[in-house]
């Protein structure tokens, strides 16, 4: 095993690490919010970063047995799909809270008013 | 033949080429088909001007230079709403609202980019867009604080607002 391949295992395992805290964090933020908005914050949020981290250290791994084309487009097509979670992730986040806004669910708040006008004057 | 069906072409061309993976005659002649298909059916998507401008090549560079930024701004606030589900008194520091803010953005893009990069980023999800008002939940007030301010400068300035309205 050459010194690039070690490294290289080594950034891979510390961004898929990173990619998996996140994603647990978002199940606990799932299970601890009070009401459905926050989860969804939770839960569309942290897996974000979490893909995006996982993806690319996948992406990362595919590359390990050298640089040839096959490998190449492998990751290619991994990290597309970090960039379509990146365009449909939040698209689908904001069509449920959307939905959740027009049947009339309003959020949990500590002083009631739920809809407050911003910035403050 | 207009410019932007030859880029549009390209873009679609080099991503059929990227899934596909196969260089023989057979599939690249059956990437060509299919993109001319897509593009005489969908061509006013990539580009919405009619004729292809010296906007539209600052504009996608601009675009690419914000995606470092949100980046950024994701990760940021990541950490952020992650502390806030693992805090042991995370009741005390949550404080949600829908907040509604007016926007001073007009075009369709920098109004769906906007709200995908306030969607993005931890913490707060636009909920609707309603007569150039933002709806957007916000978990506690110092994600609510940034709002809209730079991100919405910096839209602003990806999709050029106030050269041409």
């Amino acid at each position: 095993m050459s010194i690039l391949t070690v490294v290289l295992n080594i950034v891979v395992i510390v961004l898929i690490s990173f990619g998996v805290f996140f994603f647990a964090t978002g199940t606990v933020g799932f299970l601890r919010f009070p009401d459905f908005y926050s989860r969804m914050q939770a839960t569309g949020k942290c897996d974000t970063l979490g893909v995006v981290l996982s993806c690319t250290g996948v992406a990362l791994y595919a590359l390990h047995d050298g640089l040839s084309l096959g490998n190449i487009l492998v990751s290619l097509k991994i990290m597309f799909i970090a960039v379509f979670w990146f365009l449909g992730g939040p698209t689908a986040t904001h069509a449920l809270l959307n939905s959740a806004f027009k049947s009339g669910i309003l959020p949990w708040t500590k002083d009631g008013k739920a809809i407050i006008e911003w910035p403050p004057k | 033949m207009p410019m932007r069906y030859f880029i549009s072409f390209i873009i679609f061309f080099l991503l059929w080429v990227i899934w596909s993976g196969q260089f023989d005659f057979f599939h690249l002649s059956l990437g060509v088909i299919s993109c001319v298909l897509v593009i005489s059916i969908s061509h006013d998507l990539l580009f919405q001007r009619k004729n292809f401008q010296k906007k539209d090549i600052t504009e996608t560079a601009r675009f690419i230079k914000y995606i470092p930024w949100l980046l950024y701004q994701i990760v940021l606030a990541n950490i952020h709403v992650a502390k806030l589900a693992l805090h042991p008194r995370m009741n005390d520091l949550i404080d949600p609202h829908i907040i509604r803010f007016k926007t001073k953005l007009r075009k369709d893009m920098s109004l769906v980019t906007f709200a995908n990069s306030i969607t993005l980023t931890p913490g707060t999800i636009t909920i609707l867009i309603r007569d150039g008002y933002y709806f957007v939940h916000a978990i506690d007030m110092k994600v609510a604080e940034d709002l809209p301010g730079e991100m919405e400068e910096r839209v602003c300035h990806v999709f050029m607002e106030d050269s041409d309205g």
